[in-house]
Order: C-alpha cells, then sequence, then structure tokens
C-alpha cells in the first residue's frame, strides 16, 4: 500500500520526493499558484499556494508530502489569505489589464479571477518600472512582472542559459538582464527559449503575436485556471 | 410611483464607456425605469446629488473636483459601487503616474507634436490636478466593486436586480473581467 497523505478529506496518494503540490495535481487536485510550474525547481515566493499542514501554514510548491499529513487546502480562510495575496501583487506592479496583451491568457488575472477578486483593496504604489523595447522580437515589460523567477529558473535549467536576474529590494526590486548593456538584444536570448514562453503575466511578450487570438476567445476568458492548469500540468506529468 | 430606488451615476477620471454599457441593458431598461429613478446623473443633467440608495461611479480621481464630487456621492448614497477598471485601479488615466505632473503638462501642450500658441490651461475656474490618479477607494469607503473594461452590461444587470431584489450581488465567473 502505497503512503498518503488527506487533503481536505481524501486520501492522495505521493511518492518519495513529491512536495504536497506534486502529490495533489497528480491526483488532480488544484493548488492555486503562480511561481510554482511542474518540471522547475521550486522556489515558493508567491505563497499562492500556501496550504494548511498538521495546523500550519506552509507552501505547498516547496513543501515535501509526508505519510500522515492533513492538509487544508479549499478552505475559505486560506482563499481569503490568497486573495490578499493577489490583491497585493496587483498593486506592488502596475497591472492594466485593458492595454495589456496578455489579457484573457494571464495566470495572475485568471488566479485573481478564480478567487473571484473584484477589487486591490490595497492603496496602490505605482512603481516605476522600465520598459525594455530593445530586443527586435522579444518585449520587457517589467511594469507587469511579479517576480515569480520563472524566467530566471528557465534561462538557468531549461535553456543553458544565464539570461535573467531579479535585483533591488522592496518596491525597487526588478528583473535584471544579463548583458554589458543590460538590454535584451545584447543579451544572448533567443525567441524559442523556455524563458520567453514561461512568463504567468505579460511581462515577457513575443512581439507582433499579441492580438492573434482576439480578447474574449482566450484560455481563461470561459475556463477556470484550475481546468486549465489541471488539464495542461496533468499531461505534462503523463 | 412612491418609493422609487433612487440611483446617482458619474464618471470622474473615466471615458463614459461604462455608462454606454450600462446603455447597453437596452430593453431592460424599461423594466429598471419601473422600479428605479435616476437622481445626479449625466442622464438626467441633475448637478448635484440628493439623498440616493445606490450611487455608481465611474472612473478614478484625477483632479480636486473629482475629490469633491466622490464625497458629496458618498455623503448622499447609502452603497456606493466602483464601477469599471479606472475607479478600480485607476485605468488607462492612472499610466501617467509613472510621469511627473509637469513632463505630462509640458508635453501636451508646449512641447508636443502639433500644438499651436502654446499656453498650458491656468484659468481658475479649472479643477487642480492631481500629481497622480488614484483608484476611488483610496479616498473613501467603496461597498461594492464591478470590474471591467467597461463592465458588460449584464454585470450591471445581475448586480442591480440582485440589490433591488434584496439579495447579495454574486458575479459569476463568466461576468469576472479586468479588460
Amino acid at each position: 500500500m502505497r503512503d498518503t497523505i488527506n487533503i481536505d478529506g481524501r486520501n492522495i496518494p505521493f511518492e518519495d520526493g513529491q512536495t504536497i503540490i506534486e502529490a495533489a495535481t497528480a491526483a488532480g487536485v488544484y493548488i492555486p499558484h503562480l511561481c510554482h510550474k511542474p518540471g522547475y525547481s521550486p522556489h515558493g515566493s508567491c505563497k499562492l499556494c500556501t496550504v494548511n499542514v498538521n495546523g500550519r501554514n506552509c507552501s505547498a510548491c516547496t513543501f515535501p508530502a509526508a505519510s500522515g499529513q492533513t492538509v487544508l487546502n479549499n478552505r475559505r480562510d486560506l482563499t481569503e489569505d490568497r486573495q490578499r495575496l493577489t490583491q497585493m501583487l496587483f498593486v506592488e506592479g502596475n497591472h492594466f489589464c485593458p492595454s495589456c496583451e496578455k489579457s484573457g491568457n494571464c495566470q495572475l488575472q485568471a488566479v485573481a479571477y478564480a478567487l473571484h477578486m473584484l477589487d486591490n483593496h490595497f492603496p496602490h504604489f505605482y512603481p516605476q518600472r522600465e520598459i525594455d523595447a530593445s530586443h527586435p522580437e522579444i518585449l520587457l515589460e517589467r511594469n507587469r512582472c511579479i517576480f515569480c523567477n520563472l524566467c530566471v529558473r528557465a534561462s538557468q535549467e531549461k535553456d543553458g542559459k544565464n539570461v535573467f536576474a531579479i535585483s533591488g529590494r522592496g518596491i525597487n526590486k526588478h528583473l535584471i538582464v544579463n548583458s554589458a548593456s543590460g538590454y535584451l538584444k545584447d543579451s544572448d536570448i533567443e525567441i524559442d527559449d523556455q524563458a520567453v514562453h514561461v512568463c504567468p503575466t505579460g511581462a515577457i511578450l513575443i512581439k507582433r503575436t499579441g492580438y492573434q487570438i482576439p480578447i474574449g476567445q482566450r484560455i481563461y476568458d470561459h475556463q477556470t485556471i484550475s481546468e486549465a492548469a489541471l488539464q495542461q500540468e496533468c499531461a505534462d506529468g503523463e | 410611483m412612491a418609493n422609487k430606488i433612487r440611483i446617482a451615476t458619474t464618471s470622474l477620471a473615466g471615458c463614459f464607456g461604462c455608462h454606454m454599457s450600462f446603455l447597453d441593458l437596452d430593453e431592460r431598461l424599461l423594466s429598471l425605469a419601473g422600479q428605479v429613478e435616476f437622481d445626479r446623473s449625466p442622464l438626467t443633467d441633475i448637478e448635484h446629488c440628493g439623498a440616493c440608495d445606490i450611487g455608481l461611479i465611474e472612473g478614478g480621481v484625477c483632479n480636486s473636483e473629482n475629490v469633491h464630487t466622490l464625497r458629496e456621492f458618498r455623503k448622499n448614497c447609502n452603497i456606493l459601487v466602483a464601477v469599471g477598471a479606472c475607479a478600480i485601479n485607476g485605468g488607462l488615466p492612472a499610466m501617467r503616474n509613472h510621469l511627473s505632473l509637469e513632463d505630462c503638462l509640458l508635453e501636451a501642450y508646449r512641447d508636443g507634436i502639433g500644438v499651436e500658441n502654446a499656453q498650458i490651461p491656468g484659468d481658475p475656474e479649472l479643477p487642480l490636478l492631481l500629481d497622480k490618479v488614484r483608484p476611488i477607494h483610496e479616498i473613501v469607503k467603496i461597498d461594492y466593486f464591478l470590474p471591467g473594461c467597461p463592465p458588460s452590461a449584464d454585470v450591471f444587470w445581475t448586480f442591480l436586480t440582485a440589490l433591488l431584489e434584496g439579495r447579495d450581488p454574486v458575479l459569476p465567473y463568466e461576468l469576472i473581467h479586468y479588460d
């Protein structure tokens, strides 16, 4: 008999070395997340996957599954916490969905929809962020960066490069580019790199492709992120 | 008809797109008109807001007049609603927030392409611009939020019919959009 953890009353098998979110995904249980992506090393920064494990809150994307764990996931108090965290992500950046090419395909927006987020609750910071439009094919729109580190990890772990890093602290934190000039055009990034395609928001975009699919016909316009993520991530895991 | 629900509406730093979307209620407006009466609104041209049940605010706050109008609505409306992206996060007008107000004015009225007889408007009747455009929940307490650019007529309908029937308005997934 395989070891199990219990998530919201349901016994779920896990394998040695799996995190809670990996075991959950394999069993078709969705735990909200932004910085987690199957096949990437965990980062644990967005905290949206916060679950309660045996009485303590922790990140499901970094916490190893272990026999006998009682995990609370789909609970009202955790949903409220996750909504507040998402609101913080919105006010700490400059997220103007009506003018963003990624709208409808954006995971930040989709998580907010799924959490029934109707407002941003907090005062807005309107931080100063630089746009890097130097590359002929790739746009870096730092206003929409949520510091999930996925592009950093993709470049290092998947592309064998080292194009991106996060620099600075607090409201001055920003994504930097590894090139002599600091601009994307002088880096060794290429359009087929995983780092170009992994961004959950509209911070890294491929130019001249943004409106190929009209608003209203996009992934999250009619499908929740939990439905879309389980389809995609279960397929990835097979 | 006595005891109609009174609704006031206004557009602050908005484009009136939310009001246009409200008018997309089309024939449902007739059904609504049986139950509600409009107070201050671009639809009535009433200048100041009287005691109201519901206030619908489109747009964020970009100048001193917006602040006064918003406070007038809060004082007079039992339920105050942020309508649309600009009311909720500043929206498109807030995209000037990464520039200084001086630079915005110089670009628009002195240095921009095609500007003739350059002068920055300074008539004392003009409301003073704020240094940043702000969402309305940063100025007064807001009771409900209707996201969207604009919120669709179905959003208005779902929201208002729930309130009129005494139910707590809940928007289904399909009606929650930020774009």
